[in-house]
């Protein structure tokens, strides 16, 4: 007669759970670490930032020398691969990462805001590149555009790209897409105050940079700007 | 199985003791089924020949299957020895070849051994020891390769080498699904009471075995029993024999499904059917998945490309980018875990001599060659194709 044992398939299922649930322990705890490192990130930027701020308000009426910080475009620009990466690996809905991309929303604002003003003040041309993009399946020449938007961020050390998500909740966002009129086909590109729709070759944007932009011109690299 | 490993592995130790020692010696008789094995079957019959076992207990029937090469005249040579009997008939398919020497078969144990495979000296001893226990209607042997070299031989030595483990756990659970051509030994009360050998969408050996649980006689493995047999030694001829294989324990699980989770067969319909069935589909699952991951990698690569050209920087490493994924935990725990099968098996089998590069070459090429044959026998069964030899 064929054996059927109840409490061996009991024990089966206790270990194969006690399996499941330690990758699903060791899955969640690394992926803690990411987003704890993102936040750190975020934060640290935020602290530059405010530093910048009020080391504006301290000088605008002495000096203009030495205001904002040039390397915080390269690291917005490695927040913006990993807040990518984790949004690529993570559920889509995931709020963790959905609140560090809304906060990393508000300090490209706050950038742009400040080094608008750093501009103006001072009278130094400041160039800078709003990309708005969709990844809700609704662009498909969005992932190329990230493609070339990150190739002239690492080429042109001067320029400064910040990068929105046209669905993110966030009424930052959704002021920064109303006050530049964004209503057109996806991918759009502010640049110079003036909005260009549609996908946009690295040759084509190249041409719309200055002269001054295009004479601080490094060597290339790739990496992922935050879209697709 | 692991678990299984676990709670028997103390009761299998003991089975090894006094393994030799045979109350008494059932006579037995060995059918070698032949169609077109002129290169293999001498070294088979020698083989037999060699068995530690009472002459006048142990004969041997050669069937040659209508072949059409020189097996006939090969094989002639053996009929001087009077416990060899050498039958010729048209060609119809092992299981003619079987059945005809079954009909005239009267003793008390009766076996296959397919002609391209060889026995060791003790092997039927360690076999018949398990038909001492009364309720024991067939065993099955311990299969190994038959000097593995090639990659592809080595791949399959691995596969064999799990083989050995999972069928002796199976044995312990009364829930083996296959009585393979090698050597596997039955009470002829079996045929007797269930009937001949069917044709079984050409896997007979996979289908008495069905028929046996159906009728709940037991079949165990003995697994220091070794046989080894000839592995296929191209690409080709391991796509059509695993095709066969697959396809046939397909059609075999559709005509006896109504095993299929009952209680009343045990492990065999509660866990073996349902379990294989789901692994053919998982693993079918699961490489559609990775093509699907490869072929979108592929697309953003391209668009890459097509955005900024090559790219120039490649080596740009931070652990941040590593995939912390559940997937692949649990894929890092499933190797691990197949890792330990595999050499629990090497060491019931005594294959730890061997350079483990085979177990790296299995892990690195079994994934991308066995689906070929899973879908196709999937596909075939679907469209109710007839599965072949050749």
């Amino acid at each position: 007669m064929h054996k059927f044992e109840t409490k061996k398939y009991l024990y089966v299922l206790a270990i194969t759970s006690l399996i499941f649930f330690t990758a699903i322990y060791f899955s969640n705890y690394f992926n803690d670490k990411k987003l704890a490192e993102v936040k750190s990130i975020e934060d640290k930027i935020a602290i530059d930032i405010l530093s910048s701020e009020t080391q504006y308000a301290l000088l605008q009426e002495s000096s203009c020398k030495d205001i904002g910080n040039k390397a915080l475009s390269q690291e917005l620009g490695n927040l913006s691969d990993k807040l990518s990466y984790a949004e690529e690996q993570f559920e889509s809905d995931n709020t963790e990462v959905i609140n560090l991309k809304r906060y990393y929303s508000l300090l490209e604002i706050k950038d742009y805001l400040l080094n608008k003003r750093i501009s103006e003040k001072c009278g130094k041309k400041a160039y800078f590149i709003i990309y708005i993009y969709s990844n809700a399946g609704d662009c498909p020449d969005c992932t190329e555009e990230g493609y070339v938007l990150t190739y002239l961020r690492e080429k042109y050390p001067d320029l400064r790209v910040y990068s929105f998500d046209k669905n993110l909740d966030l009424s930052a966002v959704k002021t920064l897409l109303s006050i530049f009129k964004i209503d057109g086909e996806l991918p759009a590109i502010i640049l110079d105050e003036k909005a260009y729709y549609g996908l946009r070759g690295k040759e084509e944007l190249e041409s719309l940079l200055p002269k001054a932009i295009r004479d601080s011109a490094k060597k290339a690299t790739t990496t992922p700007l935050l879209s697709s | 199985m692991l678990v299984t490993f676990f709670e028997k592995r103390e009761s299998i130790k003991k089975e090894e003791e006094d393994i030799l020692s045979l109350r008494r010696y059932p006579s037995t008789t060995i059918i070698v089924p032949c169609f077109n094995e002129e290169r293999t079957v001498v070294k088979t019959i020698r083989s037999l020949l060699s068995l530690d076992y009472p002459k006048y207990k142990l004969n041997i029937v050669i069937v040659d299957d209508g072949s059409t090469d020189n097996t006939w005249n090969v094989v002639k040579r053996f009929g001087k020895y009077p416990q060899i009997k050498l039958l010729q008939k048209p060609n119809g398919g092992k299981h003619t070849a079987l059945n005809y020497a079954l009909a005239n078969i009267e003793t008390e144990l009766v076996g296959c051994l397919d002609a391209d495979s060889f026995v060791e000296k003790d092997t039927l001893k360690k076999i018949v020891k398990y038909f001492e226990e009364s309720d024991v209607m067939a065993v099955t042997p311990a299969i190994k390769l038959y000097k593995p070299t090639h990659i592809i031989e080595l791949v399959q030595n691995v596969e064999y080498m799990l083989g050995i483990f999972f069928r002796k756990m199976l044995g312990t659970m009364d829930a083996i699904q296959v009585t393979p051509g090698p050597f596997s030994i039955f009470r002829k009360k079996v045929f007797n009471d269930l009937g001949p050998y069917k044709k079984a969408h050409n896997t007979e050996d996979l289908e008495i075995a069905f028929r046996m649980h159906e009728s709940h006689y037991r079949i165990v493995n003995s697994h220091k029993a070794f046989v080894t047999t000839v592995a296929p030694k191209t690409l080709k001829s391991l796509y059509k024999q695993r095709l066969r294989w697959v396809h046939g324990f397909l059609e075999n699980a559709l005509d006896y499904k109504h095993l299929f989770l009952r209680r009343k067969y045990g492990n065999f319909g509660m866990f073996m059917l349902p379990a294989a069935v789901v692994s053919i589909f998982s693993a079918i699952y699961l490489v559609g998945f990775t093509i699907f991951q490869l072929i979108q990698y592929i697309y953003d690569k391209s668009v890459q490309v097509r955005a900024i050209g090559l790219p120039t920087d490649y080596f740009s490493f931070d652990l941040f980018f590593f995939n912390t994924q559940t997937l692949l935990f649990l894929s890092i725990i499933l190797i691990v875990m197949a890792i330990a099968m595999i050499v629990v098996g090497k060491i019931i089998a005594e294959d730890t001599k061997r350079s483990p590069m085979d177990i790296v070459y299995f892990l690195a090429l079994y994934g991308l060659i066995v689906p070929s044959w899973l879908f196709m026998s999937v596909y075939n069964t679907v469209l109710s194709k007839k599965n072949s030899w050749r």
